[in-house]
């Protein structure tokens, strides 16, 4: 039996032109595997897509409660989106606790797929519900579909040996996956070989999930309760070839694009941290690339082994999350004085302190840029969709080459693990961002390492090695062009203005910043950075189709700002900044450019739905 | 040693002089140890271009100021940590590490074990003088208890490391321990800790003549009082060899006349045990136990060194895949051609 989504078709079909599926469980029942497959079967089958998974940070919270819940949102369409989506049109709940996690995001006349083998008395009492809302009509707004997906997957598997039914009833996320893979007419070979490979070492893990799946998609296929299924034409993007990538894996990518294109060996020092191990992981198994991944004894020294790689004339890298980013801010110091490359990765996690750790905050943009003692300009990169991750750690990597100076590249949560389809660049038309480190001495008097270059103001990169270059480096304050030791107070504030217009100076080299406004005569424009890019985007499309007329532009870099930023800001009567965070760059917006620009911020550990974004900035316009 | 093109060029101790002007108080036990550190570094036949000191913060810190090599004078108590990054990434260099009782064992102890466990290559030299001298006389880690600074009136109250205890205790390949002024205990054990691949950790015992005067008269002045200890002898000291080292029955070292314990009954010295606890309990000897102080190599062992295990795993790689090819990376997975 082959399955195909032309099989699907034997029951009525229905046109989609976009479809939001919520996918939740136990943290035990891998549904964020699931939500991954059915993703790339979305991708290969060549939708438009963003997703947003969502899940607690313990790693299995008691079975059946409220917080151990996890799910992943999925939206794919026939054309260009932005989100995840605000409101699922479907929700699969595999048992009452998902169900009543999820139950108040839904839209009235929303799907909901549930697992009725767990909805016994014990999983009911667990999630706080009084009585089974199966049953008590509390769904009737919904299109519920009861499926008995526990005990249909156990009796699908009841012949395979050396299977227990307990074994058996962990398969029933891959019987969801295979009827709503049915139920979208998704194509399913993906999914058949990739069980083949993750379980090949147990051959009847494969067979059973296999089973499941066909299952799942049989019972689609014959059950009465599903009358149409669905499809959702493939969405007309740009031709090339194309994959689906994680914020995570395209920075992981990125880093090691910047080590081929600099010609520079990658180093990269991390400490285990949510939701940055995944770079650290996706990094130590590229050692081909010449990668050196070193798991140090805390985040401190993390920085400090990525800071004495690039002494040695590697491309250091550190990656953290918020609370190991604060450990590091006395190495980014010691690297801007020190003036040497280091590319410090700060994947935002909801804060402060531990804070919520799986879950994404757009709140360390002040810490990034003054979280340190003195005078310590850095320059600041920010990703705005998990593609684009790659394009930003290679330009980090440029900046932080060229001017021998730290930057910081800022991601977070929500694009750390929300992945959407990416048009492959062509390797060989990436930039060439390679150096010449010192090979002789730049004076008649010897070699002087912090003689400048005029026109970047960055310093000799003389690695150890080097004969004739002999030199010493260090924290205390420098003597301009020697280096040496100096307490001279013209002397201080000479190096205090030079590290300042050096990096500066970078806003030359930067692209300006683009407004995304059709008609070029709105009056209000919004200006985000970072994740918020897709929601705000989204957003300002349904402002526009309500007839109103709003602009956008997104920052990308947060130090120096680009040239043009404060001639875009003054340009626009209204200005708004929405951020997850309580208005840290609108600060910067008004302390540097003199605008009065207004605020929407929500700090829920949540990306913005398009809609609040939308009625927020309908609000502005029409005031 | 060769300049690159051919030519044998013999380093003196004066090409190891960097330009600045040496800056530590008149008197202070680091100028010995600069002394005899520039005087043996030509001897080991490296060239200066190759040699990087790393430091962190305090007197001791000052070092690589004073080195005609590469340095960096980095930030309190990381140094073992950049170094690492260093050494790890640049197996042609030979990397030191200057450190004090503060630096290492207080803000930096986490780096210092885990770069002895890991077992980088690092030298790293460990100034003891029983001080916060930089900060002006605050107690340090290696103080003893009861010690009256400034920030301790009343005395303080915490237990010291014994710096030696705590290395051997992280199982550190090399480990060793001289006196500032003793020229020729501390030229033996650097260049032994030289040669050693792996960490090696070396204790001077470091005079601080202005916050600390006279911390280690007991045996830098009282020769009597040093155990030296050399592999492969029975362990004796005193004026006339009078007094010897054994091993008693629970494992601990002692200190005993050999008159009454017999030549026969004297410890062995064995730096190059594979267990780390004969060293360890050599480290348990001190003034304030036996009123003697072991010198020399303690422990030398032979074991993986992490910057070579790093390298192997970077060749593997590339065995088992093939040197890494960016655009097949971009490409793998699942992927799908639009147009």
């Amino acid at each position: 039996m082959r399955y195909t989504s032309d099989m699907a078709k034997a029951k009525p079909v229905e046109s989609l032109d976009r479809v939001v599926i919520r996918f939740a469980g136990d943290s035990g029942d891998g549904m964020q595997l699931t939500g991954d497959r059915f993703t790339s079967e979305t991708a290969v089958f060549g939708n438009d897509l963003v997703t947003l998974p969502d899940f607690p940070a313990e790693i299995r919270a008691p079975a059946g409660s409220l917080p151990g819940v996890s799910g992943f949102q999925v939206h794919f369409a026939d054309h260009d989106i932005l989100t995840p989506g605000d409101q699922p049109n479907v929700l699969v709940a595999m048992n009452p606790a998902a169900l009543k996690v999820n139950v108040a995001d839904l839209p009235k006349g929303a799907t909901v797929i549930v697992n009725t083998d767990s909805f016994n008395e014990r999983n009911l009492q667990k999630a706080g519900y009084e009585s089974n809302p199966l049953e008590d009509g509390s769904l009737s707004h919904f299109h519920v579909h009861e499926v008995a997906l526990s005990s249909m997957t156990i009796e699908a598997l009841k012949e395979i040996e050396g299977i227990t039914s307990r074994e058996a009833e962990r398969s029933k996320n891959f019987f969801a996956l295979g009827l709503m893979s049915w139920l979208y007419h998704r194509p399913v070979e993906g999914t058949l070989g990739f069980i083949e490979t993750k379980f090949a070492k147990r051959p009847e893990i494969a067979e059973a999930n296999t089973k499941a799946f066909k299952a799942g998609w049989n019972y689609g296929e014959t059950s009465e309760d599903f009358a149409v299924s669905y499809e959702v034409a493939p969405a007309p993007l740009a031709p090339g070839t194309y994959r689906q990538i994680s914020g995570n894996s395209a920075l992981a990518y990125g880093l090691i694009a910047a080590s081929k294109l600099s010609g520079l060996p990658l180093f990269l020092g991390a400490y285990p941290i949510t939701p940055a191990s995944g770079v650290l992981e996706e990094l130590a198994r590229l050692k081909q690339f010449g990668v050196r991944t070193f798991q140090a004894e805390d985040e401190i020294a993390a920085s400090g082994a990525a800071l004495g790689a690039a002494f040695g004339g590697s491309l250091g890298v550190t990656t953290s999350a918020g609370p190991g980013i604060v450990l590091k801010s006395e190495t980014v110091g010691l690297a801007v004085t020190l003036e040497l490359p280091l590319v410090i990765v700060d994947i935002q996690r909801a804060g402060p302190s531990t804070g919520m750790p799986t879950k994404p905050e757009q709140a360390d943009l002040l810490m990034v840029l003054f979280g340190r003692n003195s005078e310590s300009p850095v320059p600041v990169v920010a990703a705005s969709t998990p593609a684009g991750c790659f394009e930003a750690a290679i330009e980090a990597a440029r900046i932080a080459i060229k001017y021998r100076t730290p930057v910081y590249l800022l991601s977070d949560a929500y694009l750390a693990n929300g992945s959407e389809p990416w048009l492959i660049p062509d390797a060989s038309t990436l930039p060439d961002i390679s150096t010449e480190f010192a090979t002789k001495p730049n004076d008649d008097d010897g070699f002087l390492p912090y003689r400048r270059d005029p026109a970047t103001l960055a310093r000799p990169w003389a690695i150890p090695g080097t004969p004739g270059l002999e030199h010493r480096i260090g924290g205390l304050e420098k003597e301009d062009e020697t280096g040496n030791v100096s307490y001279d107070p013209e002397n201080h504030d000479l190096m205090v203005r030079l590290r300042a217009a050096k990096v500066a100076g970078i806003a030359s080299d930067i692209p300006e910043l683009e407004v995304d406004d059709p008609d070029d005569d709105a009056d209000t424009l919004v200006v985000g950075w970072g994740s918020t890019y897709g929601a705000i985007g989204a957003a300002a499309r349904l402002v526009r189709g309500s007839g109103r007329k709003v602009a956008h532009a997104h920052l990308h870099y947060l130090n120096p700002f680009p040239r043009n930023t404060g001639e875009v800001l003054r340009r626009y009567e209204k200005v708004l900044v929405p951020e997850i965070n309580l208005g840290q760059l609108r600060m910067l917006l008004r302390a540097e450019y003199l605008v009065d620009a207004a605020g929407y911020n929500k700090v829920r550990g949540r990306p913005f739905r398009a809609a609040e974004l939308a009625d927020a900035i309908t609000a502005l316009v029409d005031s | 040693m060769s300049d690159g093109n051919g030519n044998v060029v013999q380093l003196s101790a004066k090409d190891f002089k960097s330009d600045q002007e040496v800056r530590w108080c008149p008197g202070c036990g680091d100028y010995a140890i600069l002394s005899v550190i520039q005087g043996f570094m030509p001897e080991l036949g490296i060239p200066r271009e190759r040699i990087v000191f790393v430091s962190g913060i305090g007197c001791a810190a000052r070092f690589p100021y004073y080195m005609q090599t590469y340095g960096m004078h980095a930030i309190h108590g990381r140094a073992p940590a950049i170094a690492t990054g260093l050494a790890v990434t640049r197996p042609d260099l030979f990397v030191w590490v200057v450190t004090g009782d503060g630096d290492a064992l207080s803000i930096g102890g986490n780096h210092l074990i885990h770069s002895l466990r890991r077992n980088v290559n690092l030298k790293i030299l460990l100034f003891n003088n029983r001080i916060y001298g930089l900060t002006k006389g605050q107690y340090s880690p290696t103080s003893e208890i009861g010690k009256v600074t400034k920030s301790t009136p009343m005395g303080s109250l915490d237990y010291p490391f014994n710096p030696l205890s705590v290395a051997i205790g992280a199982e550190a390949s090399f480990v060793g321990r001289a006196i500032d002024t003793d020229k020729k205990g501390l030229a033996e054990v650097l260049e032994a800790a030289a040669r050693h691949r792996g960490s090696a950790f070396v204790e001077i015992l470091q005079n601080c003549n202005i916050y600390n005067d006279g911390a280690f008269d007991y045996v830098r002045d009282e020769k009597e009082n040093r155990i030296y200890l050399r592999h492969g002898e029975p362990i004796r000291f005193g004026a006339e060899g009078e007094k010897g080292v054994l091993q008693q029955t629970d494992g601990s070292a002692a200190v005993v006349e050999v008159a009454e314990a017999g030549e026969e009954a004297l410890l062995v010295h064995d730096a190059g045990h594979r267990e780390p606890s004969l060293a360890f309990a050599l480290s348990r000897i001190t003034f304030e136990t036996d009123g003697a102080v072991p010198l020399g190599v303690f422990r030398s062992v032979e074991r993986a060194v992490y910057d070579d295990l790093m390298s192997e795993q970077l060749e593997v790689a590339r065995e088992r895949s093939g040197e890494g090819d960016l655009a097949a990376l971009l490409h793998s997975g699942d992927t799908w051609t639009v147009g």
